[in-house]
Parts: C-alpha cells; structure tokens; sequence
C-alpha cells in the first residue's frame, strides 16, 4: 500500500466477499447511483475474476478507479464517481 | 414448411432464455400435482407409483443424453448441475482440484464454480477461443498437466451459437485419464449428442431447454466416476442431491426429453436450420453494418446471434418488443452490469459492437412467417435508431 493510499477515506464501503460475477459490479453500479458526484466508494472482493471486472467497468462507465489493493485474496477497489 | 400467411402480431425468438412448457409435458405434469403422487421416499402405494415415475424419468433423460440411467442424478437446473459437476469432482479429487480447464466463452455457473476452486488454490486455465468462439482441441491438449483434475467444456455456446468440437476433445481428454464435463444446454436434442460413446464423463441437462418447466435439470456423471455430493441430507438421488424430487417437474423433463429425442429423429433440427438460415440470409443482406457473430456453418440450428454498429441492443430490442417482437442481447449478465459479455470479449468483437448485440433464439412453435416478420420489422428500427445517434456514435 502507498503512502498516497493512506489519506484517500471512502464515503462509503460495500462488502461483496463470497460474490461471483456479475454480483460485484451489480452492487458497484447500484451504489454508485446512490452516490454523489465526486465521492468515494470502498468495494471489497474476493471474486478472482474482479480486477478485471472492475478495470473493464469503470473504463466503460468513465467512473474512475483511483486504488486496487489486494490482501491476501481480497481485493479493494477505490472508486470516485465522476458523474 | 409453412410459408407465407398472415403477419404474426406477436414473435417470440427468445426460447435459450426461457422456453414455454410443452403442453404434452403439463398433461404428464398435471395428475402428480393433484393425486398425491409426490414422494419417491414414502412407503405407501403412492410412494411407490412416484419411485416408478422417477425411474422412468430417469431413463429418458439418460436415452436423449446417450448414457446409461443410473448415471443420472436430478437437479434444480442446469446451474446447480454445473455446480455440483465441477465442485464434485474438486472435492472428490483428494486433496481438492489443483489445475482445472475451461473455456472463455462457458456458461457463467461453469466460469464461477471455476473460479471458486481458485479462491481454495486450484489453478485455472481459461483456454481462449477463435474468432467464431471454437475451442481448439490442440489447446486443450496442450493446457493439460499431470494433476489436471478436469476439463469443463460446453457442448455449445448459448450465447453465439458455436457447437464444439467435442469428439476431439473427449478423444483427447479420455486418452489423457481426465474427466471432461459438459453443459449440454443448447445442444441437446439439437445436434448429435452420445454421452457414453463419445466419451464424456458428466453431462448437464436442462429441462427448459427441452421444452419441459424450469426449475429442474440433471447432471449425468458416467458410471465408475465419483463426485462428492454438494448437497447434503437425506441421500435422495443415491445420496449425490439430497432433498426431496420435485416430481412433477423431473416427470415432466422426463418427457420433455423423450419428446426432444422424437423430435430430432424426425427432422426438427433441420426444420429449425431453415428458419435460422432464412434469417440470417436476409438481414444480412439488408442491413449494413450488421454481422454474425459465432460460426456460419458449425452452430445450433435454432440461433441467430449478430451485432451491429450505430445502434444500441437496448434500443432495438426495446423498438422490437413494441413491435411485438421478443428478442434478447443474449447475455443478462451484461445487461446487469450494463459491460460487454465475456462471450463476445473472448471472440475480439470491436466495442462499438459489442453494444449491438442482438440474439434471436427459435424453437417448437417457430414459424416461417414469424421469420418474415422479424425480417420485415428490424431493418426500419435500425436505420431509425442509427439516424437518431449522434455521429460519433455511429
């Protein structure tokens, strides 16, 4: 994790772990709607198949991806809603 | 075949999505609802009626799979088939599965259960696919290892219609000692299909995909082979599924089966091809811009599976439905994530047409004239819509 990493404080975090395709980007897209402009979202997963998911998704929806940390085989993606 | 007539106001071409029941089927259905006929378990004479029922059942989906009877195992659908498949054999593989083979264009349930063995440490080969969604059988052989503990392989793809090369590859599984599961969803009944002398070790079976209620399936494992049950109980169906039959329904796949293999027998999937075939043609021909996608010549004969540029599936699918068309974009995954499927990834179609992608699925009661209408009605919402993007997106 970089020193960076450290400061950026999700407004709010959702757990998918045990999810499989599509259910992580479901639940992504539909907290993100519910999100304001420029806000932060935590989504932890453990999906294998999630980094790539989430990369490919945020480039479709222009949202951007601002940190993927793995921990064990967890994933943390960090994503700002940008409209 | 029927030709001509008058215009249908309703089409529905989305029978890989949901199929209606068989009306043969719900007769069969109807007395083991209402007699009190329902559990194979029970001791009394209704109890017995309904074991002979389920046996029954039984061996008509083992005769449309091509395998012997006692190798099938009911299930909720074709997901939990996939699932207890893949996990059964995993777990049944002593220390669990250490290195299992698919394919980039399987069925999700297939993709996920996969994917779950990776989370516990197995490695995962996802072979890649040709630009018509074929898996090499080269490939296949190649990607095997000495602790492969399975290769996992649809017989089709639902979503672009291509059938896979499967005599070469359970040739080549089989010479290697490693199972080889196949979904048959899609394929069953609509393209020669012979579980035992092909050499495949674990079928999946749909009933909705044969015209029977949803809701059941079965996964047929060939005799000799052990899976771990994923299910745990009272130890019906062998101990491999617990939980009561849900016996109307697997009477009904029983029949749904039998009738699938009648049907096949006298010539529904060339019937079918013809549809297909007619309609691809002329789209084809009449709308620019537009193109198939999976294989020409080798694909299941009730699928026509396209994208298009400047025109998004929604859009069309939506104009479609208004004109009494049912059609789908052949992957609700995608829908809900509103991302390109991983099917049309895997084949390298271009992003501006992946968003065009649209799925026309026939079945029993398709007609001609259903085909002409279709025809008829997609090329004006597609010029309209492409008329109406701004040119970028174009």
């Amino acid at each position: 994790m970089t020193a960076e990493s450290k400061v950026l404080i999700p407004d709010k975090e959702i757990d998918c772990i045990g999810l499989f395709c599509p259910m992580p980007i479901v639940k992504t897209r539909e907290a993100i709607q519910e999100m304001r402009t420029g806000e932060l979202l935590a989504m932890l997963s453990d999906d294998p198949a999630s980094d790539a998911d989430m990369r490919s998704w945020c480039q479709g929806t222009g949202h951007e991806l601002e940190e993927v940390t793995r921990e064990g085989g967890v994933f943390r993606f960090l994503v700002r809603k940008t409209r | 075949m029927e030709r001509g007539g008058a215009a249908p106001d309703r089409v529905y071409f989305d029978y890989a999505g949901f199929a209606p029941v068989d009306p043969r089927v719900l007769a069969v259905m109807r007395p083991f609802l209402e007699a009190g006929i329902g559990n194979p378990s029970a001791p009394h004479s209704l109890g017995s009626e309904a074991r002979e029922s389920l046996e029954a059942a039984r061996a008509k989906v083992a005769r449309l799979v091509g395998g012997s009877g006692t190798g099938v195992i009911f299930t909720s659908g074709a997901t939990e088939a996939n699932n207890l498949a893949i996990r059964g054999v995993a777990m049944r593989a002593g220390a669990g599965a250490r290195h299992v083979i698919t394919s980039a264009v399987e069925h999700i349930s297939v993709l996920n259960a996969c994917r779950d063995l990776e989370k516990t440490g197995a490695a995962v080969t996802v072979l890649p696919v040709d630009g018509e969604g074929r898996v090499s059988p080269d490939e296949v052989r190649r990607a095997l290892r000495p602790e492969t503990t399975f290769v996992s392989i649809g017989a089709a793809c639902t979503e672009i219609g291509t059938m896979q090369p499967l005599t070469d590859i359970a040739r080549i599984t089989r010479a290697a000692g490693v199972p080889l599961h196949v979904d048959g969803v899609g394929a069953l009944g609509r393209m020669p299909f012979a579980a035992a002398a092909m050499g495949f070790d674990l079928v999946t079976v749909s009933s909705n995909d044969l015209y029977g209620p949803p809701g059941a399936g079965a996964l047929w494992v060939r005799p000799g082979l052990k899976i771990s049950p994923q299910i745990l109980g009272g130890g019906q169906e062998g101990g491999y599924r617990s939980g009561t039959e849900n016996l109307p329904a697997l009477v009904g796949l029983g029949v749904a089966a039998e009738l699938m293999r009648a049907e096949a027998a006298h010539g529904e999937p060339t019937r079918l091809a013809a549809l297909r075939d007619h309609l691809v043609d002329t789209v084809l021909a009449s709308l620019p811009e537009c193109r198939l996608t999976g294989s020409r010549l080798g694909r299941l004969p009730h699928h026509v599976s396209l994208v298009l540029r400047g025109a998004k599936a929604d859009s069309v699918l939506l104009d479609l439905d208004l004109c009494g068309v049912a059609a789908s974009s052949g992957s609700a995954c995608a829908q809900r994530t509103g991302t390109p499927s991983h099917v049309l990834r895997a084949i390298g179609c271009a992003p501006q047409e992946m968003e065009g992608s649209l799925c026309f699925t026939m079945g029993r009661w398709s007609t001609m004239a259903e085909v002409d209408a279709v025809i008829e009605r997609l090329p004006p919402i597609v010029a309209r819509l492409r008329s109406l993007a701004l040119p970028a997106q174009r």
